[in-house]
This record gives C-alpha cells, sequence and structure tokens, in this order.
C-alpha cells in the first residue's frame, strides 16, 4: 500500500461513515416521535450527505481516476465499502439511534477536532466546517440520553438495552492500522487509538448523569473498516443504489 | 342575560367582526368571531397541515433510493419542509383553540381529511419529479391565492410556506425535464408518471364551481379568494407550456386553447374517482393512515419520557431552592 | 394507554442579523428550554434565517384585549406634539 492507497481508503472510510450514518437517519424521515424531531433527523441526515459529498469526492481526487462523490457512493460494491459497523445497524427505535449518534458524535468530536489541524489543506477545511456539525450532534444526542435514561421507568429500560446492545460496536472507533499509521505520519491525523480514554470519560460522564449503567462488556465487532460488513449494509446498497444499477446508462 | 338580549349582543359581533372583514383587517386570535367561522378555519387549516404531514410518505417512499447524493439531498430538504409546513400549520390552527393532540386525534378517528392526492402511490423515479412539478405546482396555486385569506395567523403561514415552496415545483420540474432528456427507459417513466398524476392534480382544486358555489362563508368571510375553477384554470395554463418545452404529453386528448376564455378547456374530469378516493378507497388510504397511527403510537414512550424527565427536573430544582 | 402528550408549546422568535429586532416567526412544541431553542432552530433557520433565537412558553405571553383597543391605543392617536413634524423651527437654522 503506497501513500497515494492509503489516503484513498482513509477519506472513503470517513466518507462512507457520514454515507452509510445518512442513510439510517434519513429513514426516520416520517417516522420520528414528534413532528418537531422529523425535522431535526432530517437536518442530521442533509449534514452527514454534505460531509458525504466533500469527503468522496476528495477520494476520487485522490485516486485521480475521474471516478466522482457519486460514482463512489452508487457503482462501488459492498466489500469496498469501509464504514464501521455502528453506523449500519438498524435503527431499531429512538433509544438505539440516539445512543449510536452518542457514540458517533462523541468519537467525532475529539476526532474531527484534531484533524482540522491537519497537514491537509483540504481534509483540515472539511473538518473545521464539520466539526460545528459535530458539536450540535452531539449536544442533541446528549440531551436526548438524558431524557430517555432518566424519564420514564419504559424509556429507562429502552435506553439501557441500546446502550448495551450498541457498546460491543463502539470499539472499533478505536482501531488504528497501517492506513492511519500511513496518514498520522504524512499529514498528521489524530490517532483513534489515543482517544478511547477521553470518550470513554466523556460518555460514561453522560451515562451516569442520564441514570444509566456504563457497560463493562469487552467483547469488540469489528471488520467495517476493511469491508467485511454486517448483514445490513448488502441491504442498504441494493436499495441505495438501485436505480444507477437497473439502469446503467441514465443520468439522473 | 334574557335570550333577546344575548341575541342582540351575538348580532353586535357579528356586525363588527363583518365590517373588519369589509375593511379587509386580518381576524386575529383574541378577536371575536362567529362559531361558524372558527369551525370552518379550524377544518381548513388542519385539513391543510395533515396534508402536508402525510405528504411526506409518499415521497419519503424515495428517499433511500434517490439516484444521487444530491437528488437525496434535494428529496429530504424538500420533505423536511413539508414537515415543517405541517408544524406551522398545526400552530396556526392551536391559535383557534384546538390543541395538536386533537387535531391527530381527529385525523386518526376520520373526522378530519387530509388531501387527496396523497392516496395515490410513488411508483417510479419520475413520480418524484411529477409530485414535486404537478402536486406541489397545483398547491402553490391555491397557497399563493391563500396568503391574503382573512385570518392572520392562517395567512402569516401561507407567506412563510410559499417562500419556501418556490424551490418545490422547480426541482420538480428539474426531475422530469432532465428524464425526458434521457434514456428512452426514463422518457417512459416520466411520461407513466405523467399520465398517473395529471387528473388527480386536477382534482386537488375541488368541485366544479357548478357543484360548490362562490357565494358561500368562505367567500364571504375572506377565507376562500378565488374559486375552485379560477384556480385550476391558473393551474393548467402555466402547466400546458411547461410540458411543452420538455415534450412530454398531457393526457387528455380534449384540452385545447379557448381564445375567448382566454384559458385552456379540459376534458372531463373523473368526479366518480374523486369522491372514491375521498370516501376510502384510494390505493393508499389505509397505508397512509396505518403509518400514521403507528408512528403515532411508537413515538408515545419517547413524548411522555422528555415530560417526565422534565417534571423531575422542575421538581429537584424547586427542592435545591428551598 | 395515557392521554398523548405533543408536548408544551412555545412561541420562537428570531433575530435576522445582529442588532435587528427579534421578530415572531412562530411556535414550535418542546417538553424543556433546551428542547424548544434546538426545535426552533431546526425549525425556523433552516436557511440561515437567524443569528439568535428567543423562545417563550405560550402562556407566558400576555395579549392585550382587542375589546379595550379604544382606551388601549385611541388615546395615543391626538399627541402630535411627540412627532418632530409638531414644531415649527425658525427659517435659516441647520441641522436640527
Amino acid at each position: 500500500m503506497n501513500q497515494q492507497e492509503a489516503m484513498f481508503k482513509y477519506c472513503l472510510r470517513l466518507g462512507d461513515n457520514a454515507l452509510i450514518r445518512s442513510y439510517r437517519l434519513s429513514e426516520w424521515c416520517s417516522n420520528a416521535p414528534i413532528l418537531e424531531e422529523d425535522l431535526a433527523l432530517t437536518n442530521f441526515a442533509l449534514d452527514m450527505i454534505g460531509r458525504a459529498q466533500a469527503l468522496l469526492g476528495y477520494a476520487g481526487q485522490i485516486e485521480g481516476k475521474g471516478r466522482t462523490d457519486d460514482d463512489l457512493a452508487y457503482r462501488r460494491g459492498e466489500r469496498s465499502f469501509y464504514n464501521v459497523l455502528l453506523t449500519e445497524l438498524p435503527n431499531q427505535d429512538f433509544a438505539y439511534t440516539m445512543a449510536r449518534e452518542l457514540y458517533l458524535s462523541a468519537f467525532e468530536y475529539f476526532y474531527y477536532s484534531g484533524l482540522a489541524g491537519s497537514k491537509d489543506a483540504t481534509l483540515a477545511a472539511i473538518a473545521a466546517k464539520t466539526l460545528k456539525e459535530i458539536k450540535y450532534h452531539l449536544s442533541h444526542a446528549t440531551d436526548w440520553v438524558l431524557r430517555l435514561g432518566d424519564g420514564t421507568a419504559e424509556s429507562h429500560a429502552k435506553m439501557q438495552t441500546a446502550v448495551d446492545d450498541l457498546w460491543p460496536y463502539a470499539s472499533e472507533l478505536f482501531e488504528s492500522d497501517a492506513v492511519d499509521a500511513a496518514m498520522i505520519s504524512a499529514i498528521g491525523a489524530p490517532d483513534p487509538a489515543a482517544l478511547k480514554d477521553s470518550w470513554m470519560k466523556h460518555v460514561s460522564a453522560i451515562l451516569k448523569e442520564a441514570t444509566l449503567d456504563v457497560p463493562t462488556t469487552m467483547y469488540t465487532h469489528t471488520g467495517g473498516r476493511n469491508g467485511i460488513h454486517s448483514e445490513n449494509l448488502g441491504h442498504i446498497l441494493a436499495e441505495m443504489q438501485f436505480l444507477p444499477h437497473a439502469y446503467p446508462d441514465a443520468k439522473w | 342575560m334574557e335570550l333577546k338580549e344575548q341575541t342582540a349582543v351575538q348580532s353586535d359581533l357579528l356586525k363588527s367582526f363583518e365590517e373588519k372583514i369589509g375593511r379587509d383587517d386580518a381576524i386575529e386570535p383574541k378577536d371575536k368571531m362567529p362559531d361558524a367561522y372558527r369551525k370552518h378555519l379550524i377544518r381548513q387549516i388542519s385539513q391543510h397541515a395533515h396534508s402536508e404531514v402525510i405528504g411526506m410518505q409518499p415521497e419519503g417512499n424515495w428517499i433511500t433510493r434517490a439516484p444521487s447524493l444530491r437528488a437525496k439531498q434535494i428529496l429530504l430538504a424538500k420533505i423536511q419542509d413539508e414537515g415543517g409546513h405541517g408544524l406551522y400549520l398545526y400552530s396556526a390552527a392551536e391559535t383557534l383553540g384546538i390543541s395538536r393532540s386533537e387535531m391527530i386525534e381527529q385525523l386518526h378517528s376520520g373526522k378530519a381529511k387530509y388531501s387527496n392526492i396523497f392516496n395515490y402511490p410513488a411508483l417510479n423515479w419520475a413520480d418524484i419529479g411529477a409530485i414535486g412539478w404537478l402536486v406541489d405546482g397545483a398547491a402553490i396555486v391555491n397557497q399563493v391565492s391563500l396568503q391574503r385569506t382573512s385570518y392572520g395567523p392562517y395567512s402569516r403561514a401561507m407567506v412563510r410556506i410559499c417562500k419556501e415552496e418556490s424551490f418545490h415545483q422547480r426541482q420538480g420540474y428539474e426531475i422530469m425535464a432532465k428524464m425526458m432528456a434521457g434514456t428512452a427507459d426514463q422518457r417512459e417513466m416520466a411520461q407513466d408518471a405523467m399520465n398517473r398524476w395529471w387528473w388527480p392534480a386536477l382534482m386537488m382544486f375541488g368541485p366544479h364551481d357548478s357543484e360548490s358555489p362562490r357565494s358561500g362563508d368562505a367567500f364571504k368571510w375572506k377565507i376562500k379568494r378565488q374559486s375552485n375553477d379560477e384556480l385550476r384554470a391558473k393551474f393548467i395554463d402555466k402547466t400546458v407550456q411547461q410540458a411543452e418545452v420538455i415534450g412530454l404529453t398531457i393526457p387528455d386528448k380534449d384540452l385545447k386553447w379557448n381564445e375567448a376564455r382566454g384559458h385552456y378547456d379540459h376534458g372531463p374530469i373523473d368526479w366518480n374517482e374523486f369522491y372514491n378516493v375521498i370516501n376510502g378507497n384510494g390505493p393508499c388510504n389505509k397505508q397512509r393512515m396505518d403509518h400514521h397511527k403507528r408512528v403515532h403510537a411508537e413515538g408515545a414512550w419517547v413524548r411522555e419520557a422528555a415530560e417526565a424527565y422534565r417534571a423531575k427536573k422542575e421538581k429537584q430544582l424547586f427542592q435545591s431552592k428551598n | 394507554m395515557s392521554a398523548d402528550t405533543q408536548l408544551e408549546k412555545w412561541e420562537v422568535f428570531i433575530q435576522s442579523k445582529p442588532g435587528a429586532n427579534f421578530v415572531h416567526a412562530g411556535c414550535v412544541h418542546a417538553s424543556d428550554k433546551k428542547m424548544a431553542l434546538q426545535n426552533a432552530r431546526d425549525t425556523y433557520t433552516r436557511r440561515g434565517e437567524g443569528t439568535s433565537i428567543w423562545v417563550v412558553p405560550c402562556d407566558a405571553i400576555v395579549a392585550s384585549n382587542p375589546d379595550e383597543n379604544d382606551m388601549f391605543f385611541d388615546p395615543a392617536n391626538d399627541k402630535t406634539y411627540r412627532m418632530p413634524t409638531f414644531y415649527v423651527m425658525p427659517e435659516g437654522a441647520k441641522a436640527i
């Protein structure tokens, strides 16, 4: 793997996280618990699409084969998607979605804060813009985890289940491999492994305030960052890529 | 108060209300208004709000399958606007003394209606174009007219809605134009969508003026400013040219320009179908309602938790102060 | 099953640019202050309409009674001495 290949995969990982998460968030449209929340979740889905466009567009530039953000989103197979598994899990219920948003946004808050100081001007600019959105997502998810955790007995139980079930997927966020190592030395990207303590401290404090138990399970689901996914991603892509696949010559 | 006195007070009220309407002064929530005016508005505004919210479903059917990132972005932003517009309209209706919960309950019980058009399915991607171009196009004709409606909160909501909706019709037309300039499959989809949505779009304006006279309270009280047929003609006149520009055929062999009237004449509208769909027999009536009921029921625990959390926090704050 | 709640009603006021008046934009539902602000943001500033938001619980708004408009507003109509145009300035005086 040379520098260019590492950079390409690196941008795809970041872009795919945004793209697949936008898919799940967009599924809430006309399905949220109250109309106001419908608007909020749709805003987050839109933020994610914007982020995916920027990152996949940049990935295409780095690859240098003329592929656009749409080519990369709509004409790539499952094994070439590098999002973390957490982004592709089904929404289940509002508590699951909020737990997922909390885990991801808390990680991204630390990660993109670091990336904003990267030596790569494009990524630094994308990160600076994205960081504003992330702060809002984190604040929104935190508030809901507090409300649901410390709300009714029913909401507490649902929130605890969501927090527990998604916990084994959070560790994948902190994996650091050869791609990360290359980017750390080349552009001063943050090291995900180094963010685990900050994340743990931040998320644990929120869970405790929400009267929830902090999970202790050590088991880790992994594979997404290298293209080995859960069964969910295949279904997401089958649906998302349906039109470009069925009508390969059409422009939309 | 004696009955006679009460009647006199009532007629004084009505007189000052009608004077206000006559001066084109907006009616505001705290103003005295006849019961029939209030009821008419609640029915109309809540129906309008429900239409926006139920209207999110047919378009929502294509969010996960939008064929490009740009298309997905636009579609999401548009559906989000519909939700926002439902929200503005629920708020306007609430100023008349009905709660959003009550309005939702009336929707679920069938007492309140929503626009018939959303009981049709969105079957291919061109349907998203047709909904934006024809359905929003028809809605906007009506909404522009409603900006001058006599009830202040309704009128203000319509002004905001019209401003925001100006991109909706354009995005729909853009989809249709792109598809008509595309492959044979795409052109076929576009014409198919046109054929299925044209007549239901015309029905959105409601029965002919001969069936629904201009002389009713809605006109007297300036809730409605233009008749169904006037608005329908406006829509047809501007849409025919747009269809021609991109090569779409309007599925009406009787459609032709009438120089004397200064409008297009159109073929007969199938009012049997219209009333059939209103009475619950459209292709998607049950699906749309079931969806709304399911989401409402599934969200109840979240709303209750939010209230419970607030109550807990207020109690804690009170205890810490005392 | 308990009665449906759609949360409390809040009135929303938006300042469109720094220094401008806060103008009533509409209403949102929310269970607490923070949610009210977030919902107002997601509902009324989607097109960059705002630089600042106020939210106020609807029941905290006190409105004047239109039946008392005579008493309330008419007495101000003949106090023209509050307007600068009421005064006769000597010819030739500048910058006043």
